[in-house]
Formats: structure tokens, C-alpha cells, sequence
């Protein structure tokens, strides 16, 4: 399991991301070390999933730095200028942004919003699809890992459905381990519970807090500001772009130095008045 | 009526079916899905220039007469020295022409699976050939198995267009007894019946695998 003696994971540092004319990230920093759970707040629009998207290369920031241990240090201003406009440009460039972009990639492991389970596989084939197909894990010691995990969110009945017979909570539970499967060093959260009916939010946040308790290094975007508070131990609030404040959760939420942090919570924590 | 012409007429009617439509219906479907899936990726690509090719393809075949192309590739192509055989003519100008048709289904069929399906692929780490080829395609046969088996269904009754660059199949069968017999009204009639035969067994096989391909879509 990954270790907790926090040392620095990830450094990302002035990510910028445009899309057109629509500037959305205009330059963040983060740090995150080993079994460090990093919640990424903010209003829609915020920037704050094009944060978590850059980390994996979903996204591909116009300019920045992004550093991950052991791994590929990527300049994405020099990349992208190294590569040249559009299609035209320096293909060998763009084949060294490529290997970059998968090479982010393949620390990580992603769950989304609306969990992306494949629908024509089995939940263990969903689950066994990156091992096996990827890694090369044989598929007996894939299925034999893949069903402890399952055993472990308590989804061993279901290994043989397909997503669609199973409750929203169930298929993010099935999300969560088909991540774990991969056995990534950074597991990156995409609001997994904003698509969940309320009665069903629990049992997806009981199992996250399972895994940050277990020492996995986590970047989670959620509203969920309570499980921000209990479980993470960092919380950046963003706004407009940019990384508004950042710190403990004590300090974000019991004393934020920032009127801007200030409204969004007052805002989220009594939207009535 | 002719009872006994129509009953000795019906075995080398339907034997022309069996030997001759249906091969050439099948050959040129099969190979027609593969065009149409590159020229659908054609269409796709992010490059100008190569969804620019897709286009053109599309634009060529739809616009221009499935018989002309025949003849374009039977009775001219000889001019520049390429002489192709009636079946391999056949089968390749009815190729293309699937391939130009069902590249639209194709392409629609592969956008109208959620792009979250293509980011999933990339998390797990899968390339995106894999991706379309294991998560993206399985998804968008479902969706194009109705328009696509429209295309093979018109296909059949097509291929009688081959008799013109002498294919024996059902039709010239048909041409030849007629012309032997006058009976003109009866053998084409007869052979009109075998075609509507054909094709409802088709429409028959396109609903058995739609509820195949059903077994995984939430209902």
C-alpha cells in the first residue's frame, strides 16, 4: 500500500489552461506528499476539475510545471511551444508530449463523476479491463486481486452484473476499485458523489475515507465540505482560476482569512439565508 | 398461369440467390464495414487534412449513381489497362459504395457513445486505438445495428444491378428464362418474391441481434 512517510508526490506549479477565449485555470500551484488527501473546493467553474484533469493528462495545461516523483518532469509551456501550432507542427514534439501525457497518466488513476463504468463488460471485467489489458497482469492474478477489492466495498455478489443493474452508489464503489486496480501512486476524485441521490452519498464517502485512513494519496473535487473537513488534510478553495486560499481544513473552515472563501461557505453551509 | 414454368423456374431462381446475390451481398458488406470504419476515422481525425479525404469520399459516393460507379470500374478502368473480372468488379464498386453510405452511420454511431467512455479508456491505460476498438466500438454497434442493416437490405436488392457487367446472379438468371420463356410478367414476379424472401429473413436476423446486443443496455 502507498506509503505514509509523506514525502512529496506531486508539485504542479503557475498551471495555466485556456479554452478559447475562456481562461480557467491562470496559474495554480500544488503540493501533494504520500497519504496526503487534498480536497480542491470551490463554486462551478472555478477551475478546480481542470486542476484534478491537468494531473492525469486529461487536460493538457497551456503553460506550468508539473513534477511527480520518480516520474516525468513536464514543462507544458516549453512542450507546447516545442510542438508548434495544431497539426503542423514538430511531430517528434509532439510524440515527447504524448509520452509525457501518458506518462502523468499511468501514476494515477481516475474515478468520475459519472463513474464511466464500460456498460457492455461485467462489473470484475470493468474492473480487470486496465490490469489486464495494460499492465499485463495475468488475467487469474487480476481476478483473484479484483475480487478482494470488491470483497472490500462489500460488492462480492455483484462481480458478474453489469453496471446498469446496480445502484448509483454501487457502480462509484465499482469506479473507486476499478482505480485501485491499477494500483496508482495519486488517486484523483472527480466529484464522485455531486451525481448520487442523497441517501446514497455515504456509502461512496465511507469507502474514500477508508482509503485516505489506509495512507493512498487522494486529490478529491467535491461539495462535500464536511468530508473535506474530516477527512482531508489540506483543502485548496479556488475561484476564478485561481487558488484563493489554502491550508488545514481548521483553518479553511473555522477562520478563513479570505472574504472571497468566506462568502462561497456561508453560501454552501446556509444557502437559505 | 403458367403453374409448371413457375415451379421449374423457382429452384435455378433461388439457386442464383443462394450462389450468386447473397455471396456477392455478404463479400461486399463485410468489406464495405471496413471502408466505411476508415473513413469514418478519416472524418473524425483532428488533421484537416485527412477529415477533408473523408469528406471527399463521402461526398463522391453519395453523389454519384451506384451504376455509373459499376460501369466506371467494369467498362472504363480497361481503358487504362486495369481489367477487372465481372464478380471482382462487382464486389468492388459495391464496397465502396457501402463504405461511403454506412461511414456516416458509423461515425454517428461512434459519437453517440459519451465521451466519458473514451477518458475511462485513457485512465485505465488504454491507447486510443484500444479504446475504440474494446469500449467505443462494442457500444456503437448496438446504436447503428438498425441503420446498418437498412444499408445491407438495400445492398441485396442492388446487386442486381451486376447483371449489367454480366454477374450471374438471381436477376440475370431471371433475364435469361424470361427472354426464353416470354414470360415476363411471371418470372420477374417470381423473382421480385424471392428478393422480399430474402430480405425478410434479413429484417428477421437484424431483430434477433438487436436483442443481443440488448443484454447490457438498461431497459
Amino acid at each position: 500500500m502507498s506509503p505514509t512517510d509523506r514525502t512529496p508526490l506531486l508539485t504542479a506549479r503557475g498551471i495555466e489552461k485556456s479554452f478559447g477565449a475562456n481562461h480557467v485555470l491562470r496559474g495554480v500551484d500544488l503540493d501533494v506528499r504520500r497519504g496526503d488527501v487534498v480536497a480542491l473546493i470551490g463554486a462551478s467553474g472555478s477551475g478546480k476539475t481542470t486542476v484534478l484533469r491537468s494531473l492525469n493528462g486529461l487536460e493538457t495545461p497551456d503553460a506550468g510545471v508539473l513534477e511527480l516523483a520518480g516520474g516525468p518532469v513536464v514543462d507544458f509551456g516549453a512542450q507546447a511551444a516545442a510542438a508548434g501550432p495544431g497539426w503542423f507542427g514538430n511531430r517528434t514534439a509532439r510524440a515527447a508530449a504524448k509520452a509525457n501525457r501518458a506518462a502523468l497518466r499511468d501514476r494515477s488513476a481516475m474515478v468520475f463523476q459519472h463513474h464511466n463504468l464500460f456498460p457492455h463488460r461485467t462489473v470484475l471485467e470493468n474492473v480487470i479491463e486496465g490490469p489486464c489489458q495494460v499492465q499485463g497482469v495475468p488475467r487469474a492474478t487480476a481476478t483473484g486481486r479484483a475480487e478482494e477489492l470488491l470483497a472490500r466495498v462489500g460488492l462480492t455478489e455483484k462481480r458478474d452484473a453489469y453496471p446498469h443493474q446496480l445502484s448509483g452508489g454501487q457502480q462509484q464503489r465499482v469506479g473507486i476499485v476499478r482505480a485501485l486496480a491499477l494500483q496508482p501512486d495519486l488517486l484523483l476524485f472527480d466529484e464522485p458523489t455531486s451525481a448520487l441521490d442523497p441517501e446514497l452519498v455515504g456509502e461512496v464517502l465511507t469507502v474514500m475515507k477508508e482509503l485516505a485512513d489506509e495512507g493512498w494519496t487522494m486529490v478529491v473535487v467535491t461539495h462535500e465540505l464536511s468530508f473535506a473537513r474530516q477527512v482531508a488534510n489540506q483543502v485548496l478553495f479556488l475561484d476564478g482560476g485561481v487558488v484563493v486560499e489554502h491550508g488545514t481544513p481548521e483553518q479553511i473552515f473555522t477562520a478563513p482569512a479570505e472574504e472571497r472563501t468566506r462568502r462561497f461557505l456561508d453560501r454552501i453551509l446556509h444557502p437559505l439565508d | 398461369m403458367d403453374w409448371q414454368l413457375v415451379a421449374e423456374s423457382f429452384w435455378p431462381l433461388l439457386r442464383g440467390g443462394l450462389i450468386g446475390t447473397m455471396p456477392l451481398a455478404l463479400a461486399s458488406f463485410a468489406i464495405g464495414l471496413v471502408v466505411a470504419l476508415l473513413v469514418a476515422l478519416l472524418r473524425l481525425s483532428p488533421n484537416p487534412v485527412l477529415s477533408w479525404v473523408g469528406r471527399a469520399y463521402i461526398s463522391l459516393i453519395r453523389g454519384t449513381p451506384l451504376l455509373v460507379q459499376l460501369f466506371i470500374i467494369f467498362y472504363g478502368l480497361p481503358q487504362l489497362g486495369i481489367r477487372i473480372d465481372p464478380w471482382p468488379s462487382a464486389i468492388i464498386a459495391f464496397s465502396m459504395n457501402v463504405g461511403g453510405y454506412a461511414a456516416e452511420v458509423v461515425r454517428a454511431a461512434i459519437l453517440s457513445v459519451p465521451k466519458g467512455q473514451w477518458e475511462a479508456g485513457w485512465t485505465v491505460g488504454m491507447s486510443p486505438a484500444r479504446t475504440l476498438g474494446r469500449i467505443i466500438l462494442p457500444q456503437a454497434a448496438r446504436v447503428s445495428v438498425p441503420p446498418l442493416s437498412n444499408t445491407f437490405i438495400s445492398l441485396v436488392k442492388d446487386t442486381s444491378l451486376a447483371t449489367l457487367i454480366l454477374v450471374t446472379e438471381m436477376f440475370r438468371i431471371a433475364q435469361q428464362i424470361a427472354a426464353f420463356s416470354n414470360e415476363f410478367l411471371l418470372i420477374y414476379t417470381e423473382a421480385a418474391l424471392i428478393y422480399w424472401m430474402f430480405c425478410t429473413v434479413l429484417s428477421t436476423g437484424q431483430n434477433v441481434l438487436e436483442k443481443r446486443l440488448d443484454r447490457y443496455v438498461a431497459h
